[in-house]
């Protein structure tokens, strides 16, 4: 298997995980929020964050990897307050990536949370209400467990979109190998140089292989808890 | 009709107490009682207000004006800006859809509000809920594949496990066909009389609250029209329009006498003389509730002969009164149960009836039906 990729083709396989799943899962939290909030909540300025939740979606990516750029680069305003104060620097460096594909990834996982939202019974929530459960508790052991399918289908998405992200990658963290080198931008190096059709098929047939498995595991999820509700 | 509530006697405690003003839509809910019983049943056709009222008890709305109180806890009081919200207000609530939570199992569903009571004022005891409501083998069991009966019934002790100060049941029994409703009729009824938590059912069934109740509320277009204790309710037909007046009655409280196995028949004791029915399985000197019907009683004024009838009580004619389209409830004084006969105004005309006048109350036994027979445990009646 090791002598079928070449060292270089593993090391952006290995990053192109790290950063998929450090996307997906520093996505989730704010996005179960955004989710909650787009949809149950009643307050000011709710239609401008559903927009601006959605921008990365309708948005040209090299748009949102400058936009980033701009403001999360060294010199950006945030990305140097970043920096300064916590040490942390995105910039032409991993966590860069991950920060653009969970960006252009969020807007796929706040729809299918909210989707899943939708469908739950609020009355089940009122129900739980009235047998002493603070809103918090209700939120956490009714609400939750009823849209943990969308959850996962959520993630997926942004799990799979992570792993495509081509565009904002790019612009923003540039192709560096070992430190921003991803499946998508590896394969494009390939495709830039001569004789280098062999790894751009094996990178591609690895995408097709991890975008199949991720596929297959999140079925298996869904079924596993719809099982347990039908069951 | 009577606007204002009956008062209770200022001694015992009050279970509910309830002051309310609410506009919803271009419905508005103006609604005023007390109620001391264990069984309190909100009676009135759809549309009337009644689940907008337990919703309001409940705290899943927020009324415009008003106050309720339940067992003196206030729980709302717009004057004094007090409003506790539903996870505070101890109050267990069976919704018509049962609402199990599709993600729990049975035990976790009735346990659920156990997480959340105080521990120190957790006293309902699960063992004998789950023995109770006859629940015991289901509690494994997803609640999505419960029987419709089922459901309710774990959706009830789900409610009473929470150790709630007071149950709403809205309507727990629309859902159900007659068997079903037969099949949770018992534990309702133990629940009243062996339970420690009083009851507030949401009914459009005279049978159902005949049965059930201890009080009645009767609610009509937003408004209490009555309410008092279900003897005295039930005997006016004038509170029941939307049924007609076939549908009222008196409850008398009888117990069983002897039974006459030879003809297959129970006798039971009423405080004016007796009652057969068919037999009954219940022991001698169970008490039995019976609803005589209105429009099941003739009156004569001397004892019936070559009638094929068993049942004749004598009363005196306490008090006459306009009914619904046109006739005229008659009640009658049975050795101090009061008896209600619906008669038309040429009967009564033609044998010179009035207040005072002795008169035998004719009641044919199949009269006594299912329903009628209220604290019968549900078996072979």
């Amino acid at each position: 298997m090791t002598e079928w990729l070449s060292p270089e083709e593993w090391t952006a396989i290995r990053l192109s995980l790290k950063v998929a799943l450090v996307a997906m899962a520093a996505s989730l939290i704010p996005g179960i929020a955004a989710a909650y909030a787009l949809e149950r909540g009643r307050f000011w300025g709710r239609q401008a964050l559903d927009v601006f939740v959605h921008l990365p979606l309708v948005l040209p990516p090299v748009v949102v990897g400058y936009a980033l750029l701009i403001s999360f680069g060294r010199r950006g305003p945030i990305g140097a307050f970043l920096a300064e104060n916590f040490g942390i620097v995105f910039s032409f460096h991993w966590t860069g990536a991950a920060l653009a594909c969970a960006i252009m990834g969020f807007p796929l996982l706040v729809r299918a949370i909210r989707l899943s939202l939708e469908t739950v019974d609020r009355k089940l929530e009122d129900a739980a209400g009235t047998l002493g459960a603070h809103p918090v508790w209700v939120f956490c052991v009714v609400t939750l467990p009823l849209i943990l399918p969308g959850i996962i289908a959520g993630m997926v998405l942004s799990f799979a979109k992570a792993m495509g992200e081509f565009g904002a990658t790019i612009t923003f963290v540039s192709n560096i190998p070992g430190e921003t080198q991803t499946i998508p931008t590896a394969i494009y190096t390939y495709t830039q140089v001569p004789g280098g059709e062999g790894g751009a098929l094996r990178l591609t047939l690895v995408s097709v292989a991890i975008s199949i498995a991720a596929l297959w595991i999140s079925e298996w999820m869904a079924r596993r808890v719809r099982r347990r509700f039908l069951a | 009709m009577d606007g204002a509530p009956r008062q209770a006697e200022v001694s015992r405690l009050m279970i509910l107490d309830v002051d309310l003003h609410h506009q919803q839509g271009g419905f508005t809910l103006q609604t005023r009682f007390q109620s001391d019983g264990r069984l309190t049943a909100l009676f009135g056709p759809s549309g009337s207000g009644k689940t907008t009222l337990v919703n309001i008890i409940g705290g899943l709305i927020n009324p415009d004006e008003g106050h309720v109180r339940v067992k003196e806890r206030v729980l709302v009081d717009t004057r004094q800006g007090i409003l506790v919200p539903k996870h505070r207000r101890r109050i267990g609530y069976v919704f018509q859809e049962a609402r199990l939570f599709p993600h729990l199992t049975v035990k976790q569903n009735l346990l659920f509000g156990r997480w959340f009571s105080p521990r120190r004022e957790r006293s309902a005891d699960f063992a004998a809920i789950v023995d109770l409501l006859g629940i015991g083998h289901l509690l494994t069991r997803w609640s999505s594949g419960l029987s419709g009966g089922e459901r309710q019934r774990v959706a009830i002790g789900r409610a009473l496990l929470s150790d709630p100060h007071l149950l709403l049941l809205d309507e727990p029994l629309a859902s159900l066909d007659e068997e079903r409703k037969t099949e949770i009729y018992p534990y309702i009824e133990r629940l009243r009389d062996e339970g420690n938590v009083p009851m507030v059912l949401v009914s459009h069934s005279v049978p159902e609250i005949a049965r059930l109740a201890t009080s009645i509320v009767v609610l009509n277009n937003g408004q209490v029209t009555a309410s008092g204790p279900a003897s005295d309710i039930l005997r006016h037909t004038k509170f029941f329009p939307q049924s007609g007046p076939i549908e009222a009655g008196a409850l008398v409280e009888t117990r069983v006498l002897r039974h006459e196995e030879p003809y297959g028949l129970t006798v039971l004791q009423a405080a004016a003389g007796t009652l057969t029915v068919a037999r009954l399985d219940l022991p001698v000197d169970a008490p039995v509730r019976v609803r005589l019907r209105a429009r099941d009683i003739i009156l004569s004024l001397s004892p019936p002969e070559g009638l094929s009838a068993l049942n004749v009580l004598p009363g005196l004619i306490a008090a006459m009164e306009e009914g619904e389209r046109g006739s005229i409830d008659v009640t009658l004084d049975c050795g101090g149960d009061s008896i209600v006969a619906s008669l038309t105004r040429k009967s009564v005309e033609r044998l010179g009836l009035r207040p005072g006048l002795p008169v035998q109350a004719i009641i044919k036994s199949i009269a006594f039906d299912r329903e009628a027979l209220g604290s019968a445990r549900a078996g072979n009646m």
